[in-house]
């Protein structure tokens, strides 16, 4: 449907950039993958050749065993570098540590994909950068009006304020391990927060991995059994499946919270049974999103990854051309 | 609002009695009358709220968002209260407007203003607490606080006995600041006419093991455990009420009963449906439970009585510390100077050894009573659960073996069990289709728990959430009180009471029970004639 980017195509192993001869967050092992991302819906492993941020790649390091030093190219943001017949460069995605946008310039026009992305400050990550482009390809994870995500901070007091009114509880926080639970544990730290953070074997290395890129997490133990015994009153983060899982046994009168966006919804918390749900994403809301679509100036907006429907509505009430990437075959 | 709107969400996502109690505390101690005592009253359902409906509420959000994007949304959110509260659009600075002040705005703008004022609330309102006022008026509010709940909360926010606060509280009216101010110590305890009101019951004990070894029968009478409704019927002057035994005023269901009801005092008793002087079934009285204004036809199809086994005061005069012989004598007199319709005397059984007792307990099921109470012939009639006093002895359960089905994971400590069991029989003998009967989360020990947990992990089929459908290959022996009819569910029965008795690991899943061996559990035997 649009002819003018018929270059840019949704193909079987993720976006394609012909002219480039590259994929974006490809989905299966491909010659050259330009990756935004370390969480593992975008960066997976068995590609030829990688570019991706310095970070990124620290963090697949970390993830995966099989990347070998030579098939990587780090790329630092702003840095612009020709690939084939295209220039790309790196903007902040502001979404975990390393996240970019990818900027693409094929013979006078310029399109941005995302990735994932928010605009709120995240002491764990640089902030996103707005490029002005022709084409914006957006996500949606958080695609409708519902979803409006409060201010950190105050989610965190939540948490806080829980910890004074339930001394006697373990506070369980599931929270996903890379880039969720070291913003989560920054933003505890930034109030003032100073006792031992209990953490789940699974989040080790990456928390080892933000701290090597001078992050401040503060003193962190990881859970044994013993230690299950004196975490009463204290807070303990792991992956939100562990809370379902035998890990979380012995634990001294667990109160079950988790870390998400998906916490808006009242049922969602009901269903997974979630004592104390703090909202608190990693993704743009309904208000960052449409902003963007908006400040962006391009007069093309494909939308993908989430609720595309709402999202292309709206950019079409507001006189954009705008599809689901899925159409983009 | 705000401290109001916060309350509602911690109550509804706590999974245990003491944290909903700890917020409560916290709440009456941080919020200001009138407002903490209109919140009582929001839980209680007693707060009087003009009801608006969901097309009016519809009518506003539609006129100020794209229709489209709504529809997307509520599809999505699929609770109308919640998805206007998130989609309403909203200045970032909300006002914190007092749960009085809006909901006596509300009450006090004529029929046809209602939505414009409900609409200026909710552009002043945070997102919370425009859930919490949509919820209020649309009727739903569903936090899982019963009365006799926020009762204990207010008794412990004050220090006070729950017993006073429930012998009161019909007394009182929203916002109960009389109430909050003699909890803080600020005031005496308010003076209300209790003539009419609810008198806190007192309550049997569930016999255990050896209980009976350490008592003597001599001290002790009988009487049958009816399956009914424990009430307490007042009648004072020209008035009458009719109390359930948590103190639900539900005279307005039962006119037939409160008819009657032209004494004065206060009767102790079972409520039952009796057809041409023959008790019927728990079913039967649940067709006219919660019905705020029968019919005729209802009212001659399910006729409602009452079982006396007490009397607690008998014109104007508390007979409740005087022996239960003693008050026993006074019910027999005042039963055969009145001579009341729809109401009669429990009877009342003695022995001399426990053995003999047996003998009436045994009869239980063939006449459908639950069981039988044990009355101390010298007990006062004591307030609560007091030990030593009056205790249950319920009939001996049934069985059946029956195959799980689905498991579910449990809240707080069991968070990470799945410790709440769904079970099937098989639908009839010959085809392998299996029909969920009922739920169980209790009877288990630790020890089984533990391993049915990792047999449910070990042979998931599919997984729903916090649900998952299991291999049905593990038979459960189930024990239950009973056995109904019950068009709601499939199998077209109902278990009463269902527990895990024994965890079936040896047996075969094709040896389970039937559907049909269970309707032939159904009691048939309510035919008791009074
Ligand atoms: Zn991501
Ligand atoms: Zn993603």
């Amino acid at each position: 449907m649009n002819d003018k980017y018929s270059w840019l195509r949704q193909g079987t192993k993720g976006l394609v950039c012909t002219p480039g001869k590259f994929v974006i967050d490809p989905i299966q092992p491909t010659d050259l993958a330009v990756i935004t991302h370390g969480h593992a819906d975008h960066a997976r492993s068995g590609h030829r050749h990688i570019i991706a941020t310095p970070e990124t790649i620290a963090i697949m390091r970390a993830r995966y065993k099989d990347i070998r030093k030579e098939s990587t190219t780090p790329l630092d943001f702003g840095v612009a570098k020709k690939i084939n017949d295209v220039e790309i460069r790196f903007a902040s995605a502001g979404h975990i540590l390393g996240s970019a946008q990818v900027v693409i310039d094929y013979r006078g026009t310029r399109v941005v994909v995302s990735g994932d992305y928010k605009r709120r400050a995240d002491p764990s990550c640089e902030p996103f950068e707005l490029v002005p482009c022709n084409l914006f390809i957006t996500e949606a994870t958080f695609g409708l009006p519902v979803f409006s995500h409060p201010p950190a901070d105050t989610e965190v007091l939540k948490l806080l304020n829980s910890l004074k009114k339930f001394p006697d509880k373990t506070h369980l926080v599931g929270v996903y391990a890379l880039g969720k639970c070291q913003r989560l544990l920054c933003h505890i730290r930034k109030h003032g927060y100073t006792e031992p953070i209990f953490i789940h074997g699974a989040m080790r290395p990456l928390c080892d991995l933000y701290k090597s890129f001078g992050y401040e997490l503060g003193e962190l133990v990881q859970v044994t059994s013993r230690v299950k015994k004196i975490t009463a009153g204290k807070i303990v983060v792991c992956p939100p499946s562990a809370i379902a899982e035998k890990w979380s046994r012995g634990f001294v009168s667990p109160m079950t919270c988790l870390a998400s966006g998906w916490m808006r919804i009242r049922q969602r918390v009901k269903q997974r049974q979630i004592e104390l749900p703090l909202i608190i994403s990693d993704h743009a809301d309904w208000y960052e999103l449409t902003t963007t679509v908006r400040e962006v100036g391009a007069k093309d907006i494909w939308v993908t990854h989430g609720q595309e429907e709402a999202l292309v509505h709206y950019a079409q009430t507001i006189g954009l051309n705008s599809a689901p990437l899925s159409l983009q075959t | 609002m705000k401290l109001f709107a916060l309350l509602l969400e911690q109550l509804v996502y706590s999974s245990s009695r003491n944290q909903k109690i700890r917020h409560l505390i916290t709440y009456f101690s941080q919020e200001k009358d009138p407002d903490r005592g209109f919140a009582v009253a929001a839980i209680a359902g007693t707060l009087q709220i003009p009801n608006i409906t969901s097309s009016v509420i519809r009518k506003l959000i539609e006129d100020r968002v794209d229709p489209e994007l709504f529809r997307l949304s509520y599809d999505y959110v699929g609770d109308l209260a919640e998805t206007v509260s998130l989609v309403w659009p909203s200045n970032i600075t909300s006002e914190n407007i007092s749960l009085y002040a809006a909901t006596n705005t509300l009450a006090s703008s004529s029929r046809s203003d209602a939505p414009k004022t409900l609409a200026m609330l909710l552009d002043r309102l945070g997102q919370s607490e425009r859930f919490a006022l949509l919820k209020l008026i649309t009727g739903g509010l569903r936090v899982g606080v019963s009365a006799r709940l926020l009762k204990i909360a207010l008794g412990k926010f004050g220090n006070k006995n729950v017993i006073d606060i429930e012998e009161l509280w019909f007394g009182l009216t929203p916002p109960y600041t009389d109430l909050f101010e003699w909890l803080e110590g600020k005031a005496k305890l308010p003076n209300v006419d209790r003539a009419l009101l609810f008198r806190p019951v007192m309550l049997a004990h569930p016999i255990v093991k050896n209980d009976l070894k350490s008592m003597s029968a001599k001290e002790f009478i009988a009487e049958w455990k009816w399956d009914g409704v424990r009430v307490q019927a007042i009648a004072y002057k020209n008035q009458s009420r009719l109390y359930t035994r948590t103190g639900e005023d539900i005279s307005r269901s039962f006119p037939d009963v409160l008819d009657q009801i032209n004494w004065q005092g206060v009767i102790d008793g079972e409520l039952l449906v009796v057809q041409k002087n023959t008790v019927q079934p728990f079913e039967q009285l649940q067709k006219r439970l919660g019905r705020k204004k029968p019919t005729k036809q209802i009212l001659d199809q399910y006729p409602a009585h009452i079982m006396a086994y007490d009397i607690l005061e008998n014109n104007r005069e508390d007979l409740r510390s005087l022996t239960f012989l003693e008050r026993r004598r006074h019910l027999e007199e005042w039963f055969a100077l009145e001579r009341p319709k729809r109401i009669s005397l429990s009877e009342i059984i003695s022995v001399s050894k426990w053995s003999d007792l047996t003998k009436y307990r045994d009869l239980c099921r063939l006449h459908g009573y639950e069981g039988l109470v044990l009355k101390r012939r010298q007990s006062p009639y004591l307030v609560g659960r007091k030990k030593g006093h009056w205790y249950k002895w319920k009939r001996d359960p049934l069985s059946a073996e029956c195959i799980l089905m689905y498991a579910k994971r449990g809240h707080g400590k069991r968070s990470s069990y799945y410790s709440d069991y769904t079970f099937g029989c098989w639908s009839n003998n010959n085809d392998n289709t299996l029909m969920p009967v009922g739920k169980a989360y209790s009877g288990y020990t630790d020890d089984d728990l533990l391993r049915l947990d990792k047999y449910v992990r070990d042979n998931t089929t599919e997984r729903f959430g916090p649900v998952r459908s299991i291999n049905p290959s593990l038979v459960l022996e189930i024990a239950f009180d009973a056995v109904q009819f019950s068009n709601r569910h499939k199998s077209g029965i109902a278990m009463r009471f269902p527990r895990i008795k024994r965890v079936r690991w040896d047996k075969p899943a094709n040896e389970a029970d039937s559907v049909e061996k269970l309707r032939q559990m159904v009691d048939q035997s309510a035919f008791v004639k009074i």
